[in-house]
């Protein structure tokens, strides 16, 4: 029977998503599910993870973890990996995960599949899809046998099951001895916009250049509300400075797959479209009908997005009240 | 004092992505190559740390095959840099590979202050080889910074984590560091930079030499384009008409609402 460990993130509300996920696909995929937490609060997760699946949970407990520290967090990391001797490493794509990861496969002598979208596991060896040019093209990808396999997966791939494989987890305490941090981390700045990151985000409302000018962006974060979507720019308006690089999306921002995105004011310029081409259904408002971004839509509307949003906002509202 | 910058050489971002012809890669002929966007911050970022730190030599270093990827060297050496050095390579190395390699030349060329590098390389988006590298020569690193500043051998640096949350990091130097957009507007190269780099002699290394036991951890193969999708319903009438035609299709039609 293949080993998986599964390295999990928590917020504040809980387990990740994208950890569940994992967790998920682990046990139905019928392996031996370890799932490392890390930081004070992560034996209250323990419960959580069992009843998702999780036969073993290693907490990593030491405060020194309850902030990412790179350094601190490759030694913990490493750490279970030489009690669980998995097969597979999972983890999410996360900006935690893809810091960590890396610097623990150089440790052990191997490498990362990172940003996969598709996972199968056949006997002990994992095929995962995943996306190059931001999407443009994907490839499988194959860990040489012999050779730890570390993945990453991206946020909203695989499916969470409806009823999960609740186990009673045998819950161990994960010592490791203190790291002298060499690069310490200090503290937070918090973000002041989305609350979620456009990488995870179900909905996203994007503008470009069409809204004119920075405080029109006022329309899709009213249209955002309703639909409880993530605002998303094209590089036209980040780089003139109505909206953060971290909302930009495309093949120099974020690669997004939600299941529902908006292109507003967008020209669907072939940077853009490579970070949004994983969309499930894109709709398109443009008042230039033969604009590319049409191509790449499920939906569109020719016409004034001044004209379209508030309206679009108003039915949202409506429709999703009446449920 | 020498600031290290690896630079990757990746189709310009304008390229549509055709697969050869067994689908094992990409079709590259007619590629146009360009310097890894995100690589051009590590460059600026560079040059800035000379301005301050003079006597601070820079070596651009770039892993790939010697038949083209020296061209993005003189790009780099046309912005500023003061050396180059080409470590001659297969195609397609897995990020592991290429982080073996980089250390080792790193390592043979000379004591490294500083070592920078773009966030991610926009062909693989593997986001691991400045990771990779720093844990191969035991230094510490941050990635995906968009702040930098050093005193005293002590860098500070901001990384962007989630949704536009930073963390603050406190990094003693000698140190890896991945660059992402916002760090610095990169500079153009100048016309007589670029005339001055056109006569450097880059300095030629090579992989198998290096790393004469390198083997990869990971391969890629049957590629695939994504699927192309049907052409998009226009929705037609009155704004009122559109939106509310839009809506139902959403809901009832496309079910994600
Ligand atoms: C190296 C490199 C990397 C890049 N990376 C990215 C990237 O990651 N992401 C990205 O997005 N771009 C990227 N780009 C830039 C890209 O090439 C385009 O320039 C950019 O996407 C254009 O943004 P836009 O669609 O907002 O603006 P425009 O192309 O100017 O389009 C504006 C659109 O708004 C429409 N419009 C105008 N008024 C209205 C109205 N009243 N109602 C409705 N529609 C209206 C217009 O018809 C037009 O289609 C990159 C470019 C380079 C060279
Ligand atoms: N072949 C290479 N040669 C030099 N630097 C590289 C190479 N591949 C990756 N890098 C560096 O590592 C960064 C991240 O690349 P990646 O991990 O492949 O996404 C790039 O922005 C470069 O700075």
């Amino acid at each position: 029977m293949s080993k998986i460990l599964i390295f999990a993130e928590a917020n504040p509300q809980g387990l990740r998503r994208s950890s569940l996920e994992l967790l998920h696909f682990a046990s139905a995929a019928g392996a031996e599910v370890s799932v490392l937490v890390t930081g004070s609060h992560g034996k209250d997760l323990a419960a959580d993870l069992g009843k998702n699946g999780a036969q073993k949970v290693l907490v990593a407990g030491d405060a020194q973890l309850d902030m990412y520290q790179p350094e601190a967090y490759a030694a913990t990391l490493e750490a279970a990996i030489q009690q669980i001797k998995p097969d597979v490493v999972l983890g999410s794509a996360s900006a935690l995960g893809k810091d960590l990861f890396p610097r623990v496969a150089a440790r052990l002598d191997t490498s990362v599949i990172s940003d996969g979208v598709e996972i199968k596991l056949a006997g002990t060896q994992v095929e995962v899809k995943k996306p190059l040019f931001s999407g443009k093209c994907f490839a499988q990808a194959q860990f040489a046998s012999g050779k730890l396999q570390m993945v990453l997966m991206r946020a909203n791939q695989l499916p969470l099951l409806a009823t999960p494989n609740s186990k009673t987890p045998e819950v161990t305490e994960l010592k490791v001895p203190p790291v002298d941090l060499k690069a310490k981390i200090k503290s937070l700045i918090q973000a002041t916009g989305n609350k979620m990151d456009l990488t995870e985000a179900n909905i996203i409302v994007s503008g470009g250049r069409g809204l004119k000018d920075p405080k029109n962006f006022s329309l899709l974060e009213d249209l955002a509300k309703p639909l409880n979507a993530t605002v998303g720019a094209s590089r036209a308006v980040v780089d003139a400075g109505w909206a953060s690089h971290s909302m930009q999306v495309g093949q120099t921002g974020k690669t997004v797959a939600p299941s529902l995105y908006f292109a507003v004011g967008i020209s669907g310029a072939i940077q853009h479209l490579a970070g949004m081409s994983g969309s499930k259904v894109v709709v398109a408002i443009n008042n230039d009908p033969n604009a590319p971004i049409f191509q790449k839509a499920t939906y569109g509307i020719v016409g004034d997005l001044f004209q379209i949003l508030p309206l679009l906002t108003e039915e949202f509202k409506t429709v999703l009240n009446k449920g | 004092m020498s600031v290290f910058v690896c630079i990757k050489q990746v189709p310009d971002t304008e390229t549509k992505i055709k697969l050869n012809a067994g689908s094992s890669g990409i079709e590259t002929n007619g590629i146009k190559w360009v310097m890894n966007p995100y690589d051009e911050f590590a460059v600026e970022e560079a040059i800035k740390f000379r301005d301050t730190h003079p006597g601070t030599q820079i070596i651009a270093i770039t892993v790939g095959p010697k038949a083209r990827a020296g061209e993005v060297l003189r790009t780099a050496l046309a912005m500023g840099a003061d050396e180059g050095v080409l470590v001659d390579a297969p195609e397609n190395l897995d990020p592991a590979q290429t982080a073996k390699i980089l250390a080792a030349a790193i390592a043979q060329e000379g004591a490294a202050e500083l070592i920078l590098c773009g966030k991610m390389a926009i062909d693989d988006q593997a986001n691991s080889v400045p990771q990779m590298l720093a844990e191969n020569l035991k230094l510490p690193h941050t990635s995906v910074i968009s702040k930098f500043s050093e005193s005293g051998g002590v860098a500070e640096v901001e990384r962007d984590t989630e949704a536009g949350a930073k963390e603050v990091v406190a990094v003693t130097l000698p140190a890896v560091f991945a660059a992402n957009k916002g760090l610095n507007t990169p500079r153009y190269a100048s016309l007589p930079g670029i005339m001055k780099a056109k006569k450097k002699v880059l300095k030629e290394l090579s992989a198998a030499t290096l790393c004469p036991d390198l083997t990869a951890a990971v391969t890629l193969s049957k590629y695939s384009l994504p699927a192309e999708k049907p052409a998009a319903q226009i929705i037609p009438g009155d704004p009122a008409a559109q939106v509310k035609a839009l809506v139902q299709k959403l809901r009832d039609e496309a079910k994600v609402l």
